[in-house]
This record gives C-alpha cells, sequence and structure tokens, in this order.
C-alpha cells in the first residue's frame, strides 16, 4: 500500500483531530481523548509506513503536492506537501516514537486529573511536529514551528500551577521565540529574494538550482552571499528549537514538565525539529560552498556552534545530580553532534544520529520516568540507588540505552551514527576543530552515563522512597523493550559495510565500505569509549556512594569546577544580568518616556499650534466679514464657558476647534459662492 | 431606487437609540434586549451587503448619494468597497459583544445603552460616507457617546481620561478641519471620489501650491495630524492607555475594536489617496514613529501592571503595524507590486484581526475585574486556570492570537505585514520584529501570573468560571480567530480587486 503526496497531510491530520478531540470533550471524558491519541497517532504510524513504502519507490525524486492557501493582490500565497526518503523517515519515527511514549504515558499520568488534557497537548505536539516534516513550504514550516512551541509550552507548563513549571514554560516559549525572530527575519528575506517559500516547485521551488543561483550569486552586507545571510538567520531558528549554544538555557528547564513529555522533546517532536530544519534546506545551506572569496559559510557556522555545544553539555552533564537534568544535557551535546555532522558536510549522518537517537534517548527518558514513578517522583540520584535488582526490566533496557548513547562498540546503535558523524568531521577540511572537540565529548558521555547508571541501579538504596520502588506495571516497561529493541537494530541501517540508510536519503546507490578503511578513527574513538567507561566505573561504580549526603569524588577533588558545571556555567546568570536587566531597563525606558516625554512634547506641539491658531485667527479677523466673526464669538464663547471649568490645556484646544469650524464655514461659503 | 443598506446600516442603531430615548418607562432587561437586537442589526445588515457585494469589483457598491447643503455642494454619499465591507462587518461583530459585555452594569442601563447605539452608528457613518462633511461630522459625533460612555461608567481617573481623550481628539480634528477647509478652497469640492481622481492626475497638488507658501504643507500635517492622534500614531498615543483603562469593559472592547480603525481607516481612504506625493516626501520621517509605535508600545506594556494599560499598550503597538506597511508604500518610489500588495492586505486583515483579538483581551481582563470586586493588577491574581479552565482556556486562545501564533488570525496579516514591509524597507521590518519578541514576552508573563502558579490573591477566594452570557461574548470571537486564522482566504478575497488596483496606482508615476 502507498500513500500518494496529496494525503501526505493525513499524517498530521488525524492527531489533530484527536488533539481538537481532546480541547472539547470534558475533563471527565478521559478515556475519550486517550483513547482518539492513541488510535489516531497508531494510524498516522501506518499511514507513514505506506509513505515510506511510495518513498522507497521513487527515491531521489521529489514527490510534492502544492495548494493555494489564499489569494493575495495578483498572485496567492501557495503551501504545499512534500513526500521524499527524509520526509517518510522521520514520518516514521516521529509517530512510532510517539505512539510508544503515549501508550507509556497512559500509565505515568494515571493519576493526574488533568488526565484528559495531557493527551489532548500531546497530539497537538506529534501533530505539529509532523506538519513540520511533511512541509514543502518555508511558511509551512514556520506555521508548524510555532505550533510545536505552543504544544511545548502546554506541556512543560502542565503541572501549572507550580511556579517553576510555569517558568520554565515560559521560558522555553520566549527562548525559542528569540530563535524564531531570526527565522522569520530569514523567511522574509528568502521570500523577498526568491520570490517563493516552497521548496520544490517545478523549477521555481527556493531549493532549486535557479533560485540557489541567485541567491549564491548576490552579496550582502559584510561580503556575505544572500545565501548564506539567509541560512544563517534560518539556522537562527534551528539554534533555539535544538537547544544550541548560546540559547540552550530553556532545555533543561523543560524537565519541569511531566516525564513522558520530555521524552517527546527529546526525542522526538522538539528538539529535532532544529536538525530536521537545516537538513530540509541543506541545498539552501550549502550553495555557498562552491564561493571561493566569501568571510564565512554558513555550514562553517553551524559547525562550530554545533561543537561548542557538543562539549557544553557533555560537561554540564557531568556535574548533574538530577537523573532527568544528566539526560537532557547528553541531549543538548548530542545534538551538537548533529550540527557538527550538518556543518561538516554530512547531513545524512546527522539524519542517522537524529534517528537512532531519537530511540535511545526516548528509552532513557521513559526509563527514567519509570524510576520517577517508581520512586514516588525522586530524581536525585544521590537519593536514589539499588533500583537495579527492584527494577529489572528497568535496569536492563536502560543498559542498552545507556550503552547506545555512550557508543559502545559494535552493537548499539549509537555507535554506528557517531561513528558516521567522526568520520564526516574528520574529513572535513576546513579545521579540525570539531572532530577533536566530538572525540572530547565521546569520552565525557561514556563518563557520565556510567556515572548515572552506577548511581541510580547499583549499589543500596539511599532514601524510603528508593528503598519502596518495585517495577512498573507492562503499560509501562513494553514501550521500553520495544524501544530497547529498535535502540540496537537501527544502527545496522547505515554502517559503512551496508549503508542503507544513506543510500537512501540521497537516492545514490550504495557505497559499501569494509570497515577496515576508517579503521583508526574507529579504534581511536572505541578506545575514547572505554576509557570514558572505565574512568566511570572506578570512581562511581567500584566505590559506591553510601549516603545521599555523600560528597562526589570529582566534587571533592575539584569542588570549584563541579560547582560551576553543576549551576550549568552560570549561563541563566549571565543572561539575567545582561540581556535580561536590558530588556527590562528598556522596558522601564519606554514606559517612563511615555509619562514624561511623548505627553509633554504633544503639549508644546499644541501650544505651538495655539499660537499660529491665534495669529492666524487675527488675520481672519480683519479679513473676513463680521456676520461669521460673530458665530465665531458665540462657538468661542461656548468653549470658553465649558473651558472654564477645566484645566489650563483646555482654552487652546476648544479656541482651535472653535477657528477650524469658523474657517470652515467661511470658505466653504467662499467655495459655494464662486 | 434601490433598497437603501448602507443608509440602513448606519441609522438602524440611531433608530434604536431613538426608541430607546422615547420609552422611558423599559425594564433594564427589555432595553438591553432591545439594544442588542438594534446593535445585532449591523451583522443582519452587513450580511445582506455581503451577499449583493462583488468580490470581482473594485469601487464602490451600493452608492446612495442625496443632495444636502447645496450651497456648499456637500452631498450625502454613502458607498461600500471591500475595506469598508470588513469594518462593517467588524463593527458587526464588536459592537453587539460589547453590548453583552456590558450586560450586567446595573448603573442607568437605557443610558448607557442609547449611547452605544449612537457610537455605533457614528463608525458605521465613518466607513460608509465618501463626502467629508458627513463623514467628519460622524467622526466627530462618535466622541459625544465615547467621552459620556468613559465619564459615567468608568473608574475612578475616567474624568480625567474621558476629558484627555476628548480634548486630544478634537485637538487632532481641528486641525484635519481647517485642512479640509483649505482643500475645499483650492478645489471646491468635499468629495472623496473626485478629490482622489483630482489627486491622481496631479490637479489637486497643481491647485494647492496655488495657495503658496507654507500652505500645501499645513493642510497635509492637518490631515495627518487628526489622523494620527485618532489611530493613534506614536507619539501622539499618550491619551489612549489611560482612555482605554478607564474606560468600562464594552467601551473598551468597542473603542479598541472599532474606533481605533477608523483612524487607519482614514489613513487608507483620504490620506493615501489624497497627497500621494506628500506622504511619499514625510514618510521616511513617519515610518520612524510607526517603528517607534511598534518597539515602545511593546516595551512599554511589558511594564504596565494595569492589565487594561497592557493591552492598550499592546493596540498601539497592533495599529502601528497597520502604519509601518502603509508607511513603508509611500516612503519607496517605485514599491514592488508583490511586498506592497501583501503589505496593504496585512495591513486591512490586521486592522481586523486586531478588532477581534484585543477586545477579546480587555474583555478577558474584565471578567477579572468582575471576580475581584474591580481589582485588575497583574500581581492581584494567581492560578486562576485552577478554578476557571474555561476562561483561561479562551482567554489563553486569545492571548495567543494577539501575540501572532499561527493557525489563529493575528498570524496571517502580521506576517503579511511584515513580508510587505521586509520587501519595500528591510531594515523598519527586522527592527520591528523585536515588537513580535516583547509582545510575547508581556503577554506570556501575564498569563504566567495571572492564570498559572498557586492560587493567591483574587484566584483564592471563589472564582466563578465563566458566566453563560460571558460565553456568549467571548466565544465568537474565539471562534472567529480559528476561522481566520486557517482560511485568510475569506476575507482577502473581499479587499482582492481594491489591492490590486491601489497597487496598479503605484506603478504609475
Amino acid at each position: 500500500m502507498k500513500l500518494p503526496v496529496h494525503l501526505l497531510w493525513l499524517i498530521p491530520a488525524l492527531p489533530l483531530l484527536a488533539a481538537a478531540l481532546g480541547a472539547l470533550v470534558p475533563r471527565r471524558a478521559r478515556g475519550v481523548a486517550s483513547s482518539a491519541a492513541l488510535v489516531t497517532i497508531i494510524a498516522s504510524f501506518l499511514l507513514s509506513c505506506m509513505a515510506l513504502s511510495s518513498a522507497l519507490g521513487s527515491t531521489g525524486v521529489h514527490q510534492v503536492s502544492n495548494f493555494e492557501w489564499f489569494q493575495l493582490g495578483g498572485g496567492s500565497v501557495r503551501l504545499g506537501w512534500l513526500l521524499d526518503p527524509l520526509t517518510a523517515l522521520m514520518c516514521v519515527m516521529v509517530t512510532f516514537v510517539s505512539t510508544l511514549i503515549f501508550v507509556f504515558s497512559l500509565g505515568y499520568m494515571k493519576e493526574d486529573e488533568n488526565f484528559k488534557q495531557f493527551f489532548c497537548f500531546l497530539s497537538l505536539f506529534a501533530a505539529a511536529m509532523l506538519g513540520i516534516i511533511i512541509s514543502n513550504s518555508l511558511l509551512l514550516v514556520f506555521i508548524s514551528w510555532e505550533l510545536v512551541g505552543l504544544a511545548s509550552y502546554l506541556l512543560i507548563g502542565f503541572w501549572f500551577t507550580r511556579p517553576s513549571a510555569a517558568a520554565a514554560a515560559k521560558k522555553a516559549f520566549i527562548t525559542t521565540r528569540i530563535g524564531d525572530l531570526g527565522f522569520f527575519v530569514g523567511m522574509l528575506w528568502l521570500n523577498n529574494a526568491s520570490g517563493s517559500l516552497l521548496f520544490f516547485d517545478g523549477g521555481r521551488g527556493v531549493l532549486e538550482s535557479a533560485a540557489l543561483g541567485t541567491l549564491s550569486s548576490q552579496v550582502t552586507f559584510g561580503g556575505l552571499a544572500v545565501s548564506t545571510a539567509i541560512g544563517l538567520l534560518i539556522f537562527c531558528g534551528a539554534i533555539g528549537k535544538s537547544g544550541q549554544f548560546p540559547l540552550h538555557v530553556w532545555l533543561p528547564d523543560a524537565m519541569e514538565g511531566p516525564t513522558p513529555v520530555s521524552a517527546l522533546i527529546h526525542a522526538a517532536t522538539m528538539v529535532a525539529a532544529g536538525v530536521f530544519l537545516i537538513a530540509r534546506v541543506y541545498p539552501l545551506m550549502s550553495a555557498d560552498q562552491a564561493l571561493a572569496h566569501v568571510p564565512l559559510h554558513a555550514l562553517t557556522a553551524v559547525a562550530f556552534i554545533g561543537a561548542i555545544t557538543a562539549l557544553l553539555g557533555a560537561c554540564i552533564a557531568v556535574a548533574q545530580n538530577d537523573i532527568k537534568r544528566v539526560l537532557a544535557f547528553s541531549t543538548v551535546s548530542q545534538l551538537g553532534y548533529m550540527m557538527i555532522a550538518l556543518g561538516v558536510g554530512s547531513w545524512v549522518a546527522a539524519i542517522f544520529h537524529l534517528l537512532t537517537h531519537a530511540f535511545f534517548k526516548a528509552l532513557l527518558f521513559l526509563g527514567a520516568g519509570s524510576v520517577i514513578h517508581a520512586a514516588h517522583h525522586e530524581q536525585d540520584m544521590r537519593k536514589l540507588g539499588g533500583l537495579g535488582p527492584k527494577m529489572r526490566v528497568t535496569f536492563l533496557t536502560f543498559a542498552i540505552g545507556m550503552m547506545a548513547l555512550a557508543g559502545v562498540p559494535f552493537l548499539f546503535s549509537g555507535f554506528w551514527s557517531k561513528e558516521a558523524i567522526l568520520h564526516a568531521a574528520y574529513e572535513w577540511d576546513v579545521s579540525s576543530i570539531p572532530l577533536v572537540i566530538a572525540l572530547a565529548a565521546v569520552v565525557l558521555t561514556a563518563f557520565y552515563m556510567t556515572r548515572l547508571v552506577a548511581e541510580v541501579f547499583l549499589g543500596k538504596a539511599r532514601s524510603k522512597e528508593a528503598d519502596h520502588a518495585h517495577e512498573n506495571s507492562a503499560v509501562m516497561t513494553v514501550p521500553l523493550v520495544l524501544l530497547a529493541a529498535c535502540s540496537v537494530i537501527l544502527g545496522f541501517l547505515g554502517t559503512p559495510v551496508w549503508p542503507w540508510l544513506q543510500s537512501t536519503l540521497t537516492g545514490l546507490p550504495m557505497e559499501k565500505h569494509s570497515l577496515l578503511e576508517g579503521a583508526s578513527l574507529i579504534v581511536l574513538s572505541v578506545l575514547l569509549v572505554c576509557s570514558g567507561l572505565g574512568a566511570g566505573w572506578a570512581l562511581y561504580a567500584r566505590r559506591l556512594r553510601q549516603s545521599a549526603a555523600a560528597e562526589d569524588p570529582l566534587e571533592s577533588t575539584w569542588p570549584r569546577a563541579f560547582a560551576f558545571a553543576g549551576a550549568r556555567f552560570k549561563f541563566d546568570e549571565l543572561y539575567a544580568a545582561t540581556v535580561g536587566r536590558l530588556n527590562l531597563s528598556f522596558a522601564a525606558l519606554s514606559d517612563w518616556m511615555d509619562s514624561n516625554v511623548w505627553g509633554g512634547l504633544i503639549n508644546l506641539l499644541a501650544r505651538f499650534g495655539e499660537t499660529a491658531g491665534h495669529f492666524n485667527k487675527e488675520t481672519d479677523d480683519e479679513v473676513l466679514n463680521t456676520g461669521f466673526n460673530a458665530a465665531s464669538e458665540e462657538i468661542r464663547s461656548v468653549g470658553k464657558l465649558y473651558s472654564r471649568a477645566q484645566t489650563g490645556e483646555t482654552h487652546g484646544y476648544l479656541r482651535i476647534v472653535a477657528l477650524g469650524f469658523v474657517v470652515l464655514a467661511i470658505l466653504a461659503m467662499m467655495g459655494g459662492a464662486r | 431606487m434601490s433598497f437603501p443598506v448602507l443608509s440602513l446600516l448606519i441609522f438602524m442603531p440611531w433608530v434604536g437609540a431613538f426608541v430607546l430615548l422615547v420609552s422611558p418607562g423599559l425594564g433594564p432587561r427589555a432595553a438591553r434586549l432591545l439594544a442588542l437586537t438594534f446593535s445585532l442589526s449591523t451583522l443582519l445588515l452587513a450580511g445582506v451587503a455581503l451577499c449583493g457585494f462583488d468580490p470581482s469589483a473594485a469601487g464602490y457598491q451600493f452608492p446612495e448619494s442625496h443632495d444636502w447643503i447645496t450651497s456648499l455642494s456637500v452631498r450625502f454619499r454613502l458607498g461600500l468597497d471591500g475595506l469598508s465591507l470588513i469594518l462593517v462587518l467588524l463593527t458587526g461583530v464588536v459592537a453587539p459583544l460589547s453590548l453583552l459585555a456590558s450586560w450586567s452594569q446595573a448603573n442607568n442601563p437605557r443610558l448607557l445603552c442609547i449611547l452605544f447605539l449612537l457610537l455605533q452608528g457614528a463608525a458605521l457613518g465613518v466607513f460608509l460616507a465618501l463626502d467629508f462633511v458627513p463623514w467628519f461630522l460622524f467622526w466627530e459625533l462618535s466622541l459625544v457617546p465615547a467621552y459620556f460612555l468613559i465619564r459615567l461608567w468608568g473608574g475612578a481617573g475616567a474624568t480625567r481620561s474621558a476629558y484627555q481623550f476628548v480634548i486630544y481628539t478634537i485637538g487632532g480634528s481641528a486641525f484635519m478641519l481647517l485642512g479640509f477647509a483649505g482643500i475645499s478652497l483650492a478645489v471646491g469640492t468635499f468629495d472623496f471620489g473626485e478629490l482622489t481622481a483630482l489627486a491622481a492626475n496631479g490637479t489637486l497638488a497643481v491647485k494647492l501650491t496655488a495657495l503658496g507658501g507654507i500652505w500645501p504643507t499645513a493642510i497635509f500635517l492637518g490631515v495627518l495630524l487628526g489622523l494620527a492622534v485618532k489611530v493613534p500614531l506614536f507619539p501622539f498615543h499618550t491619551w489612549l492607555p489611560a482612555a482605554y483603562a478607564e474606560a468600562p469593559t464594552g467601551v473598551s472592547m468597542f473603542l479598541t475594536g472599532v474606533m481605533s480603525k477608523m483612524g487607519v481607516y482614514g489613513f487608507l481612504r483620504i490620506l493615501w489617496p489624497l497627497f500621494p506625493s506628500a506622504l511619499h516626501t514625510f514618510a521616511p520621517a513617519l515610518l520612524w514613529l510607526a517603528v517607534g509605535g511598534v518597539i515602545f508600545g511593546a516595551f512599554a506594556a511589558m511594564r504596565q501592571t494595569d492589565l487594561k494599560r497592557m493591552v492598550a499598550y499592546s493596540s498601539v503597538n497592533h495599529l502601528s503595524y497597520c502604519l509601518l506597511a502603509l508607511f513603508a508604500i509611500c516612503a519607496i518610489s517605485r514599491p514592488g507590486p508583490d511586498a506592497a500588495a501583501a503589505a496593504l492586505t496585512g495591513a486591512i486583515l490586521q486592522m481586523f484581526n486586531h478588532g477581534i483579538s484585543a477586545a477579546a483581551l480587555f474583555f478577558c481582563v474584565g471578567v477579572l475585574e468582575v471576580r475581584s470586586g474591580g481589582l485588575r493588577g497583574i500581581g492581584d491574581f494567581g492560578g486562576v486556570r485552577t478554578v476557571a479552565p474555561l476562561f483561561a482556556g479562551l482567554c489563553g486562545i486569545s492571548m495567543f492570537s494577539s501575540l501572532g501564533l499561527p493557525g489563529l488570525n493575528g498570524f496571517v496579516g502580521e506576517f503579511l505585514v511584515f513580508r510587505g514591509v521586509f520587501g519595500l524597507v528591510p531594515w523598519a521590518a527586522a527592527i520591528s520584529t523585536l515588537g513580535l519578541f516583547a509582545t510575547a514576552f508581556f503577554l506570556l508573563t501575564f498569563w504566567q501570573r495571572v492564570f498559572h502558579g498557586p492560587r493567591i490573591g483574587a484566584g483564592k477566594g471563589p472564582f466563578a468560571d465563566l458566566s453563560a452570557i460571558e460565553v456568549a461574548t467571548l466565544l465568537p470571537l474565539v471562534g472567529l480567530m480559528f476561522l481566520f486564522g486557517l482560511f485568510p482566504q475569506l476575507l482577502t478575497v473581499l479587499i482582492n480587486p481594491l489591492v490590486n488596483t491601489w497597487v496598479s496606482h503605484l506603478a504609475m508615476p
């Protein structure tokens, strides 16, 4: 069965329908909302599989279906759907991971009184993300993009009675909106420079050679090619949504949402959007690659931002004590990897890592959710411990996820996708910094994930909550098992020996390599992974934490550095002191000017006008005949009578009004008499 | 003689006011129902007009013309094109809902209804009159009921605010009147159609120049000032926050929903067609003012603790987008047709959308006021979503509509304005995006403080969710937000021919 491209809209439309239904039914209709959400997301998954089969049937072809949204002047604003392997694979991933997260939520959110709303928002979230994926128009991407922002806002702030959740939701929306403004301007510019926002439109689309040629040949400020400038502006949006430095600060706070939401945000529906966007507009991002004499290539900026983020996230993750925050910063770091891959020219490697990461990060977050649910919402790792024997399924699946994330060789998907990125970075001839950073982050990743597992699952329980924990029901463990299976299998779709994914995405014939070709890099990264695992094992598993209050081994060695990383390098404080303060000062200034400057300025103008009017009146009095003068006096005296009761300014205003009427009448009469 | 639908549109509310006036024995409930019926006549008649409206024609339809003051060659001329139709529809929606929002007003409801209907009729007159004299009469007449509505039913500072409101607007219109006196002196007509034709072939400019001295400029500035105060164009906006904040809820809704559009309408209908070259000369400066309104309006809103003042400042910001679009077109010698069409369509949609969403937000603040016994400080509430989820949901949708979330109406207008302005004056569009950011910031702060967190302040006591009448007031607005957010074609189809005509005139030297 194949899904034709003109029916592609069904994939996001079904969850959207479930969201609408969930919004309209009463609060007690829990079953209606949740089953609508589940049924539609499963249906979307099936449709996505059909879409995949039709995309695989014609690789290398962009099937599009464009339509008119509304007429505008002589033209119209058009949107469209796009079906290619990238779209189809992303749709399958998003719907599959979402389905499992929805199922998990049935158990996790069972006792929440806003259960029905939760599923409504989840469906909206999935629908918006799917909307981004199937768009054939940057405008439609932007529309869905903002809806993703809305859904994340609603879900992060789901427990809105908690001030921290309410603040985190706002922070996420505002921070990503800063990036979105760049995206917005980039979109306006693109529209202005190329006259369209459709990606593919029979040769007239912005990702097709004609438009790309124009965009890359024009030069704008700083000697940048127009395509570079637009690409960088669009990348601003990706920086915000994908939690890249310097807009990464919202992502850890987004932990305030229920854990299934974190799993969705970190795996399928939000942070992936930025990486996907850059991959989608890759022809535009790389249009300037052929130009030699430009100060900056758009992709170079992407690579360096990614490198900074990869290292930053990994460093901070080492010093976090909240299980979800460790995972959150690992997401920041892994997204950095994907950006490196995009930047160094391999969007395929980025998408490969995006897909594998989606599965194992969803697994890790749901595993963390399972732990948190079992331990009565205790998520401080220092107070957990010893959960391995009590929660065997969770432990085993979590361990698989951890090894996939750490890049344990050969069996786990994360290894292969990370390897693809390292290879791409190795072959990049602009700079070796991203490669060095990526390798350093490999060690850190293996290290902090070992620390996480050792603290949570090994040793003995260090709190009452952890002591009383027991395994969750099947509704929560079955999704874990399925995700764990995928976290292993998926890697084999893109190994150098059989690079099916790469050839499917690019539409080029499969180029098989033996593992020996890049053996030195593989050996190096395996060694680095092992050193990270070993260091983590030595510090945290061999000498197990004895009590919740005990000091972290790193903390006792480097207390200040550990505290600084624990405080997330104080980015929040830095922003509050700079951008935040500037923002508030400017608001205060605007308000002050309003009360003290503009009003006064207008009064001054009025005075001036009054004087001029007075002068004018004197001349008029002499020139014009008396009958109208009498009338004017009458109006003026009424005005005076009225104004006497009021304060000073009145007088002048009313005189002008009266004068206006008189002059009008006189002039009109003159005009009429002519 | 065809069916005088436009006259009926204007005068039905006045008939209602008259009926109420001559029946002093009417109970409050009967008076309200009667007023609502007459207020709804606008929507009904607008529907009739919509059915007979030819969307492919650009000119005025349903024309009416009666001799009025022959000695001054003043005619009572009415006509309807896409722009006026959209504003009439907006009035038809907002006016009855504003009246509904004043339903619980116990203090002399009959007088309130009379003034309301007078105001409604006057506003419709402004959108439909095609001769300066009746147009200006409607324009000024609208001030009288507005003044008394604010003065008599407003808050503590209502007297001063109402006064300031009237003085500012009258002060502005006095200059406009002087300007038109000058025009009439120069060319001997008040008819917008004739004046536009004269302006288009250059005669108007020549004749005005013949007046000599500073007069041509002074006349232009006079008309500009009258409109600028009304919109308001920054920095002539200082009357607005006080007036909007002190007015009772229903009146704030009408003021922001309909009356603020009168100014923008004047810009499009009068100033731009009559003074194309003068506007071109002044446009760079005016563009700065519009950008100033976008930025300062939004950032000043961020500092407000009074929620009504916050929404009022956000109106300054939103209306500045309309003017930004127009001034960007005027600032360019030969604007590209695509960009100009986007900017103009965006400006008109923004007028409509702002009317819907700002009215809804004012109503929501009004709901808070009613529940808390008159409080409307941002710190006076907390956790309202817990106790009033329906209210929170509808208010949230209105808020997101106001901050331009795609899928709701606000986005389409803003996107088109920005798209057009970027194609004309890129820096103005780029700077103005700061206004988008600030709007999101203060609206989300409002939402966070009032609806989220633990229940504190007035959210702590018994806080009823929306009553049936309140739902009936808010739900239609929210429904329209979705409708026009998803199907902007419903509105653009009405104005496209008009926009095309405007754009084709721009192409001429």
